[in-house]
């Protein structure tokens, strides 16, 4: 107890972190093992690790290293089909099915990486709003690529068309991503444990990053980027090793959600995905992680809760956002909420008076 | 009392500093702003030992020539050698790198971050981790952040600020940050500190602790100082030698006893005095 | 002649591009929000339209008139209600609810319209050109658009160059403070300044639904998004720099899908807007801002 003490608070608060989510995954686990899961809860385990990982790996981006990013979905895109690919070069001779899942989120995270690094050489000479934009553009255009991408595998290996599946020429093999129709016959290799170790993973890299000499550097380029330079920090290395970083874990989170599907398209990484994710990160706070995997349950979980009103979920769930969004950042609202502690203080030390 | 003597290259230099490289030179540095020139021809040598005043009305263009020395502007004209090297080309981290560091006239903290991990951000490039050493803590890591800690410590223990470690930088007193800023700037280990207002906003006492402060750091560290400073009493108190500027261009140079008898000067500071 | 013919197509869908994109842009330049809710409200006033011509059968320029104030009600709705509270919050919180905003707007008209497709009747009804026996086509619809862009752009330029309270307009979104001390009232400027934005958005939604009848709750949000990088393409916040970057943005989309691949218009449209942003990081009529040290 007299160590907790010691240690400084920000330590503290990472272990805080860490023990929520090993506590949320047994607990999990019990209930799954009672059978107190329903199935369709179940069936939301092994997205909702995925877009933890996505939440934590945008914050980094967004809140850690402070630039607005509105292509994440795209990250998670390149992840998941190289993913969905490499899994499916790999059957003939990897028979493991853990070992090829592990192989292909390295692969799915490598080949984002690289993206991330490719797509921010431009970018990350912009700012602001038009920093934004471009990442929505990237992320556009990935979708839309990937949308006329044919991919085979026969005998002789891989085969890529941009024309059409016959244009494959395959010999007595079978076509992994089928242009619109996305990948197909994916084999089911995630499971929820597996997202949970990746969910760990990725807390130990960000939460470290946070508090090391790199995470350091990072914070100071978004709080003062004229200040960092004058310290002899180079902008555009720490922005670019951020961004690399999180499109890194998008691309594991991608193929964590990939292969828990059967098909998938490219349209599921659009727009109002890379959004919803933001919306995650904003509302968890920004450059908390806490806050965004505590959001992400939450908002992932809210339209499944109220399933049962079907039609009215996504009015509510937007009204729901609005509102949250209303009263933690309208001046008025801030006030109101000042005045009400400050009543419950003086309560408080009334009734203190008294009872003394 | 300091005495500048005249070197090799036709340049004045002080005394003990005569024999070694001198620490900053420039040659006919100036900048354009569209149409408009900010500052012209300036020309300016500084020894490896020397606290030098740059002074002058507002406007004169003070803070535009640190912007240049530390490349937060690029010169239009003109070259800048530190230590004998050309510095074209190098951007302001590079130039930091090569030993200039600077305070800011407008505090630039990093206000949400602590006052000890202002510090260690100055000790960036003196921390020997990288990226993989910092995601898996490896040995390395360990090693570098007590390192660090202790170095910050150290460096706060020069303005008496080691209490305030886990203090937020911005919830500092004014006086304080502008403190930090220069604990952070001596934490790159420059061979040249440029501080820009150091006293603004601080009390005579707090002025006269200061003054007596930037000598101990250049006798310590053995640096030179280069301060821009509208407090009279810090400037000719101890700046051995005082470059006086005017809109751009430079009115007088000198040590502190000349500049204060320039009339120059006097006219520049109070106008010109009224023809009889 | 098919040149010409994409090159109309381009330039009448580049002329919707920028009646959206000159909403986007004046509401960003004066309140600093990416509103992206703009599209949606297009997709309102093509659904007002929709019913108040197909449903009651009324003539067209009656339900041009109806979307206009329903969506400058609307608009005005939306400032007061969701943005005018976080004027001072960050511009991410302002983002994130304007998404919100988004949401609401799409599921309320998936609750009241449904999700099925409705098919919209143009609301132009004189016949086409036909130029060099019938080589050279250019629709009602075209002819209509791009002679609506035009008029409003020569009323917005009149309107924020002579007027006082475009005169207030300008002001307001160079300072909002000193604006308010020279006595503009800065909030009923920036509503004014929504109704004009979203009244624009119900007329580029009635002219895209009659180009392109296929009407969905969805329907607002792709060319939302294209309008926007329009605005950013010509300069976020200029004018005439929204004009000139929905009518290059139309032709760019028109030639791409016609002369390089139908299904790669929309990347090669981004992508132009990727290396146009590396050229002139603040687009083509942006003004550079430099941070004082």
């Amino acid at each position: 107890m007299k160590k907790w003490k010691n240690l400084s608070s920000k330590t503290r608060s990472d272990f805080l972190t860490y023990t929520m989510v090993i506590v949320a995954f047994i607990v999990l686990r019990v209930l799954s093992a009672f059978g107190m899961l329903s199935n369709s809860l179940t069936g939301l385990l092994v997205p909702l690790c995925a877009y933890i990982i996505m939440a934590v790996s945008l914050n980094l981006t967004v809140g850690v290293l402070g630039e607005l990013s509105l292509g994440h979905a795209g990250f998670m895109s390149v992840g998941a089909f190289s993913g969905v690919i490499a899994c499916a070069g790999m059957e003939s001779f990897i028979p493991n099915p853990i070992l090829r899942l592990v192989i292909a989120v390295v692969i799915g995270g490598i080949l984002a990486g690289i993206t991330g690094f490719l797509i921010g050489i431009p970018v990350l000479r912009l700012r602001g709003d038009y920093l934004a934009i471009v990442t929505l553009a990237f992320g556009e255009i990935i979708k839309n690529i990937i949308n006329c991408l044919y991919i085979g595998i026969d005998g002789s290996g891989l085969h890529f068309s941009l024309i059409s599946s016959a244009d494959l020429a395959l010999e007595n093999g079978r076509v992994v991503i089928n242009g619109p129709v996305g990948a197909v016959g994916v084999q089911k290799l995630s499971t929820f444990t597996f997202g949970f170790v990746l969910v760990m993973l990725t807390l130990i890299v960000v939460l470290n990053l946070k508090r090391s000499r790199t995470g350091r550097a990072i914070m100071a380029v978004r709080d003062n980027r004229i200040a960092a330079e004058s310290v002899g920090i180079s902008i555009t290395k720490y922005k670019m090793i951020a961004f690399i970083t999180s499109a890194v874990m998008a691309g594991a989170a991608g193929v964590l959600f990939a292969m828990n599907y059967t098909s998938l398209t490219s349209s599921k990484f659009d727009f109002n995905q890379s959004i919803l994710i933001l919306v995650f990160v904003v509302l968890g706070g920004l450059g908390n992680i806490r806050g965004s995997i505590i959001a992400t349950v939450i908002l992932y979980l809210l339209p499944e809760i109220l399933r049962p009103i079907q039609d009215y979920r996504m009015l509510i769930y937007s009204i729901v956002l609005i509102v949250v969004m209303l009263t933690t950042n309208s001046e008025k609202a801030k006030l109101f909420i000042e005045k009400q502690k400050a009543k419950l203080k003086e309560k408080k030390e009334k009734g203190g008076a008294k009872g003394e | 009392m300091s005495k500048y003597v005249p070197i090799p290259s036709n340049r004045m230099l002080l005394e003990r500093d005569v024999g070694k490289e001198p620490v900053l030179e420039t040659h006919h540095l100036g900048i354009d702003f569209g149409g408009l020139t900010a500052v012209d021809d300036f020309e300016m040598t500084i020894g490896q030992t020397e606290i030098a005043g740059l002074i002058g009305p507002n406007g004169a263009g003070k803070t535009t020539v640190f912007n240049l020395l530390t490349k937060v502007y690029h010169p239009t004209r003109g070259t800048i050698l530190l230590n004998g090297k050309e510095t074209t080309g190098m951007d302001t981290a590079a130039i930091n790198r090569a030993g200039i560091a600077r305070t800011f006239q407008n505090i630039r903290l990093f206000g949400a971050q602590t006052v000890e991990d202002n510090v260690k951000i100055g000790l960036h490039m003196h921390m020997k981790t990288n990226i993989w050493s910092d995601i898996f803590r490896l040995p390395s890591y360990w090693r570098e952040e007590k390192k660090a800690k202790e170095s910050a410590r150290e460096l706060l223990s020069i303005f008496d600020m080691q209490d305030l470690a886990k203090h937020q930088a911005g919830s500092l007193p004014y006086g304080a940050q502008r403190r930090l800023e220069i604990v952070r700037a001596l934490a790159t280990k420059p061979c040249l500190l440029l501080l820009d207002e150091p006293a603004a906003g601080m009390n005579p006492s707090e002025t006269a602790e200061l003054m007596d402060v930037i000598r101990k750091i250049r006798d310590n560290f053995h640096i030179a100082v280069l301060l821009i400073e509208h407090d009279m009493n810090l400037v000719m108190g101890i700046c051995e030698g005082i470059v006086v500027l005017n809109y751009g261009k430079i009115i007088a140079k000198g040590t502190p006893e000349e500049i204060q008898s320039n009339p120059v000067v006097i006219e520049a500071y109070l106008g010109k005095k009224e023809e009889a | 002649m098919t040149f010409l013919n994409y090159l109309i197509n381009g330039i009448s869908l580049g002329s919707v591009y920028a009646i959206i994109a000159l909403g986007y842009t004046m509401v960003y330049g004066i309140a600093k929000m990416l509103n992206f809710a703009h599209g949606d409200v297009i997709m309102i006033g093509a659904y007002v339209s929709f019913i108040i011509t197909s449903k009651m059968g009324l003539p067209a320029i009656v339900s041009v008139l109806a979307a206009v104030v329903v969506c400058t009600v609307l608009g005005i709705f939306i400032e007061r209600l969701a943005y005018k509270p976080l004027r001072n919050a960050t511009s991410l919180a302002v983002l994130i609810t304007a998404i919100g905003v988004s949401y609401f707007l799409q599921n309320s008209a998936l609750l009241i319209w449904g999700s099925d497709p409705k098919s919209f009747n143009s609301i132009v009804h004189f016949d086409s050109i036909k130029l060099f026996d019938g080589q050279l086509v250019i629709t009602s619809e075209a002819i209509v658009t791009v002679l609506a862009c035009i008029v409003i752009m020569i009323a917005l330029t009149i309107f924020t160059g002579h007027t006082k309270l475009g005169k207030a307009m300008r002001a307001v979104s160079e300072d909002k403070g000193a604006a308010q001390l020279m006595g503009i009232n800065v909030n009923s400027t920036i509503s004014m300044t929504f109704a004009i934005g979203s009244a624009l958005a119900a007329i580029a939604g009635v002219l895209l639904c009659s180009a392109y009848p296929t009407l969905l709750p969805t329907t607002g949000s792709m060319p939302g998004i294209k309008a926007f990088t329009a605005a950013v393409f010509g300069g976020i916040g200029s004018i005439p720099g929204a004009m000139i970057g929905g009518i290059l943005l139309g032709v760019i989309e028109v030639f791409a899908s016609a002369y390089i691949s139908d299904k790669l218009s929309n990347a090669i449209v981004f992508g132009v807007l990727i290396i146009v942003l590396l050229v002139k990081p603040t687009g083509l009529l942006g003004k550079k801002i430099n941070e004082k040290v």
